[in-house]
Formats: C-alpha cells, sequence, structure tokens
C-alpha cells in the first residue's frame, strides 16, 4: 500500500509541475504587453516601466519562472491588481463556498445517479430501462447555466419558494435556502453521468460469471446486486466521479454567475473581464492544485474499492 | 469449363455507407438525433430565408413584447424579433462548434495514432501531457484562452478545438497499438510501405467509425461550451445573435420577460439532446464491448 501510495503521490507532483509551467506560457502568451494592458493607452513610459517592475516582467524570462514556481508553492501568489489585496487571501476567502457547492451536487449526483443506474440496469430494456436512459441523456445535455435559470425562473421567480438572491450565511434555514437550486441544478446533471456510467458497469458486471455463481448457490438477488456486483462496478464509477468533479468545477463557474453566488467562479469571471492578471494566475494555480488533489484520491480510492489495482 | 466468377468486393465507399446504415439501425434512437441535427443545419442555412425580420434590427417601440403573430417568439429589450435572432444564432453555433470539433478531431487524433503507432517514450511524454490537459477544467481552460486572446470567432474556435484535442488523441491511441500487431500492417511493412503509408491508408480507415462518433459527441460539447463563453461574455461580439449571448440577455431581463432567456435555452438544449442521442446511439452500434446491450 506504501509504495502505491508513493508512486501515486510523485505522479501527482510532476502532473502538478506540468500544469504550473503550462499556466506560466499561458500567461506570457498574450499578445502584447500585459503591463501596458493594464495601464491602458494613455499610461506613461514610466507608469507602464514601473508595472513591469512590479510585476517582475522586466526580469529574464527564467527567473521570471523560478520565481513563479517558488511563489506558487509558497503561497505568495502575487496581489490583485484591482483591490490590492493578496491574490491568495482573495481565493481562500471564496474557496468554502464553491467547495460547498461542488461537494453538495456531486453528493446529490450520486444518492440519485447510483441507484437509477443499478435499477435501469437490472430492468434492462424494459421501459423503465428506457426512460431512464433518455432522461440521462436529457441531463447530460443541460448547459448548466440553463439548468439555472430554470430552476431560478420556476422555483424563485414562478413559484416563490426560493430567494432570487441567495442570503450568505446565518442560520440553517438561510443556508438551505442559499445552497438548494445551485446543488440542485448542478446535481441532476452530475447525477445523469453518475447514472450512465453505473447502468453500464452494473451490466458488465451482471453478465460475469461469479454472478451467475452467486445466484446458483442462493444467495438472494437483492445482495448479488448491491453487494457482490456493485461493489465490482465501483471501480468505473469512480472513474467517472473523479474526471467529472473537474467538469463540475468548471459547470460551478456558470452556476455562481446564476445564483449571484459567491465562489471562484464570480472571482474568475471578474479577474477575467479586468484584466487581473496576477489573480487569473493565482486562480489558475487553485484550480490546478484542486484537480491534481482530486486526481490523487481517485487513484487512492481505486485502492480501496479494489485491493488488485495496488499489486499494478 | 467456366472459370469461377469473383464476387466483386464492394467499393470501400459502399462498405462504410451500409456499415453507418446499420449503425444507425441498431439504436432507432440515432435517426431521431440526426433527423432533428439536420432540421437545425437547414434553418441555419436558410436563416436569410426564413427571418422574418433582421436579427439586428432594433425597434425600441416593439421591446419586450411576449410572443405575438407578429412576432412569433416576442421581442427583446432592443425590440429585435427573437425568431430572427435564434435562426441566425443557430450559424454561429454550428460553425463555431463543426469547426473547432473538426480541428480536434484532426489535431487530436493525430496525435494519438502517432503515439500509438511509435509507442516508447514519446508515446508515454504525448499521453501524459493529454492527461494533464485532460485533468484541467475545459471550460476554465477555454474562459481564460478567450480572455486572453480576444473573444473573435477565430480564438473562440480556437479555444475550444485546443480543449478538445485530448479525448481524440485517447480515443485513436488505443486502437492504433492494437491494430498495429495484427497481420496485414506487418504485410504493408513486408511490401516496404512507409509509415505514413501505413497509418493513413490502413490503420485511419479502422479507427475512423469510433472518432466519428466521438466527434458527434464533442460536437454536442463545443456548441456547450460557446454557449457557456457567450453566456459569460465571451462569445462573437455583439449585435451578432448567439445563443449563449442571447441568454445572458434575456436573463438580465429575466424579471420583465421570461420567454427571452427560456427560448435560446430550449434551443441549445435540443440541439445538444439531439447529437447526444446521435451519437450515444452510434456509440452502442460500434462499441463491441457493449454489443447486444441495445
Amino acid at each position: 500500500m506504501t509504495a502505491f501510495v508513493v508512486r501515486r503521490l510523485l505522479f501527482a507532483c510532476v502532473t502538478l509541475f506540468a500544469v504550473l509551467t503550462l499556466v506560466f506560457v499561458l500567461v506570457r502568451i498574450v499578445p502584447g504587453d500585459p503591463a501596458q494592458l493594464i495601464l491602458g493607452d494613455q499610461a506613461s513610459r514610466e507608469a507602464i516601466e514601473a508595472l513591469r517592475q512590479r510585476l517582475g516582467l522586466d526580469l529574464p524570462i527564467w527567473e521570471q519562472y523560478t520565481r513563479f514556481l517558488a511563489g506558487a508553492l509558497r503561497g505568495d501568489w502575487g496581489v490583485s491588481m484591482v483591490t490590492s489585496q493578496p491574490v491568495i487571501g482573495e481565493v481562500l476567502r471564496v474557496l468554502p463556498w464553491t467547495i460547498e457547492l461542488t461537494v453538495v451536487s456531486l453528493i446529490l449526483g450520486i444518492v440519485l445517479g447510483v441507484p437509477a443506474g443499478v435499477y435501469a440496469a437490472i430492468h434492462r430494456n424494459r421501459l423503465t430501462d428506457y426512460a431512464v436512459r433518455i432522461s440521462s441523456l436529457l441531463g447530460l445535455s443541460f448547459p448548466p447555466f440553463v439548468a439555472a435559470i430554470i430552476l431560478l425562473l420556476v422555483f424563485a421567480i414562478a413559484l416563490p419558494w426560493f430567494p432570487v438572491i441567495s442570503a450568505r450565511s446565518g442560520s440553517f434555514t438561510a443556508w438551505y435556502q442559499s445552497i438548494t437550486l445551485p446543488a440542485v441544478s448542478l446535481g441532476l446533471i452530475s447525477a445523469a453521468y453518475v447514472t450512465r456510467v453505473t447502468r453500464s458497469a452494473m451490466l458488465e458486471v451482471l453478465s460475469e460469471d461469479y454472478v451467475r455463481t452467486a445466484r446458483a448457490k442462493g444467495v438472494p438477488w437483492n445482495a448479488v446486486v448491491w453487494r457482490h456486483a456493485l461493489r465490482n462496478a465501483l471501480i468505473p464509477i469512480i472513474t467517472v466521479v473523479g474526471l467529472y468533479l473537474g467538469i463540475l468545477i468548471g459547470n460551478s463557474v456558470l452556476t455562481e454567475i446564476v445564483f449571484s453566488r459567491p465562489g471562484l467562479g464570480k472571482l474568475l469571471i471578474g479577474a477575467l473581464n479586468q484584466r487581473d492578471y496576477p489573480m487569473l494566475q493565482g486562480m489558475m494555480v487553485i484550480y490546478t492544485l484542486i484537480v491534481v488533489l482530486v486526481n490523487l484520491l481517485t487513484d487512492l480510492a481505486y485502492g480501496f474499492a479494489d485491493p488488485r489495482v495496488k499489486l499494478k | 469449363m467456366t472459370t469461377p466468377v469473383a464476387t466483386s468486393a464492394p467499393t470501400p465507399l459502399a462498405y462504410f455507407a451500409t456499415q453507418t446504415y446499420k449503425a444507425f439501425n441498431t439504436n432507432k434512437t440515432s435517426w431521431i438525433g440526426l433527423a432533428i441535427f439536420v432540421i437545425v443545419i437547414l434553418l441555419a442555412i436558410f436563416a436569410p430565408v426564413l427571418s422574418p425580420y433582421d436579427p439586428t434590427d432594433q425597434n425600441i417601440m416593439e421591446k419586450l413584447r411576449p410572443p405575438s403573430w407578429e412576432h412569433w417568439l416576442g421581442t427583446d429589450s432592443f425590440g429585435r424579433d427573437t425568431l430572427s435572432r435564434i435562426l441566425y444564432g443557430a450559424r454561429i453555433s454550428l460553425v463555431i462548434g463543426i469547426a473547432s470539433t473538426l480541428a480536434a478531431m484532426v489535431i487530436g487524433s493525430a496525435i494519438g495514432m502517432l503515439a500509438g503507432w511509435h509507442g516508447g517514450r514519446v508515446d508515454t511524454v504525448t499521453m501524459q501531457a493529454m492527461d494533464v490537459l485532460l485533468a484541467f477544467p475545459s471550460l476554465i481552460l477555454g474562459l481564460i484562452l478567450v480572455a486572453m486572446l480576444g473573444p473573435s470567432m477565430h480564438n473562440i474556435i480556437i479555444a475550444i478545438a485546443l480543449t478538445s484535442i485530448p479525448p481524440f488523441a485517447r480515443i485513436a491511441r488505443a486502437p492504433t497499438i492494437a491494430i498495429k500487431e495484427r497481420e496485414f500492417v506487418t504485410a504493408g511493412r513486408a511490401l516496404g510501405f512507409s509509415d505514413t503509408r501505413i497509418v493513413a491508408g490502413h490503420i485511419l480507415p479502422n479507427i475512423l467509425p469510433e472518432i466519428l462518433v466521438m466527434g458527434s459527441l464533442w460536437l454536442a460539447n463545443a456548441i456547450r461550451t460557446e454557449a457557456s463563453l457567450a453566456f459569460v461574455g465571451l462569445g462573437v461580439k455583439p449585435p451578432t445573435p448567439t445563443w449563449g449571448g442571447m441568454i445572458r440577455e434575456g436573463f438580465e431581463n429575466i424579471l420583465d420577460s421570461y420567454t427571452l432567456a427560456l427560448v435560446p435555452s430550449i434551443a441549445i438544449l435540443i440541439v445538444i439532446f439531439a447529437l447526444n442521442l446521435l451519437g450515444d446511439g452510434l456509440r452502442d452500434a460500434i462499441d463491441p464491448k457493449l454489443k447486444g446491450e441495445g
């Protein structure tokens, strides 16, 4: 087990390093001088030169790169051009909102998706199976902001069950009211993905010999499905959930915009609109960290779900 | 004595056509998806003929009208006809979606086939790079790319294409490795065929169906990404109508008129659902692992 964890950790480090390099390159392929872009056409030569110095843009490219890497890992992500606050502080302030939203949506997706997928698989080619398949296909066709807008239209405007702009803190009711619509809009789309992979993984497992053996020796059907088959179908489900978390974090940007909910999404769009380069760079670092961490957890989850994985 | 007449082998194109037809029949839903998608393409092509109004004509006296005989789908906050804007908006969605998916398909498959064909270190490094790209949320990568390059049709196509290369590289690589060991490739080598000839002439046709099916599913994704970009203000610049941009404008006026956001939302949903129906049905048909699972 230790060797397995160490190997995965090493791979995570390599990925982190690669994506950080990508971020560095991305921020620097912008046509034009960032200092000029930030200050606009009217800025004096001295002001631009001063800003270049402050951003470290006057240094040789290799020095910029090593400084960036060291800074990224130390948590020194520079200072926002707009608010003059350290980037890391701004990011960490809204991060819990985004994590809360993605975690609640993912749990919702799993709680709805796994049983629906199992149900469809054991009722294969019946009417209910078709209904589950078509509705999950429809679910994953939804652009996340469309799902959000429709929920907002129905449950906040047509029916005044939820506030249009959610309260930010306080009681459990306020929390419940602020999280429900965003989490449901993302959760339903997640559920569509989870349903589909659960169904196809279950179909594969249910045709295995050991399932027939279990039935032949008299194991009750429910135990076969939920204990034997589902356990063996877990690996592809975990893979998809892990991969989907990346999509979910991307989708949450749009959901946060629709529900004007604080989070990484609002911060990102603000930084994009104002060309706040240090902020953008910091945001890409935090997304990278999240993605690498999720991948690492997915890999470790394989090890727990299927002891054979560790041997490979 | 008569010489046995060899039944003429079907031409590759005819073979491809019959196989495609069979694949469509495996899952009838593919036909529905295709039919809807073809209708959308026709509506987009004939938008200038079908549109009752100019999509950019403003008429402030007629603003925010609900659906009526004059304006079937109502008007927006500038008094522009929603139906005409939907029809023209389809063009942007389709052009950006198709161009970026084609580019990703060609570049991604080439990368995947090269990696699979060469194997060894080339393969490891390339696929590792693809995995890293795949791990990063593609919507966020697209947002940042477009914001930095500037929101023009060109740059949006480039950004969406870049984010959709890795899945094509992945899907092209695995079958290339499997086919590389088959007899007909060895035979080609023995005959002295060049690598390019073997890959392009003999491996590509074998993996093409899978790539095309992936293409239809990623086209859905590209259209969704374009709409998402436009929704946050990084689409083709107004007044050119885009569905994502229309939803954005509709969302800003959502308390005055709910149809404004709803109509383009439904349009996008229909197109993406059709493409998913199409691609999903075909995938079942060509994936040997799923055969008979209907």
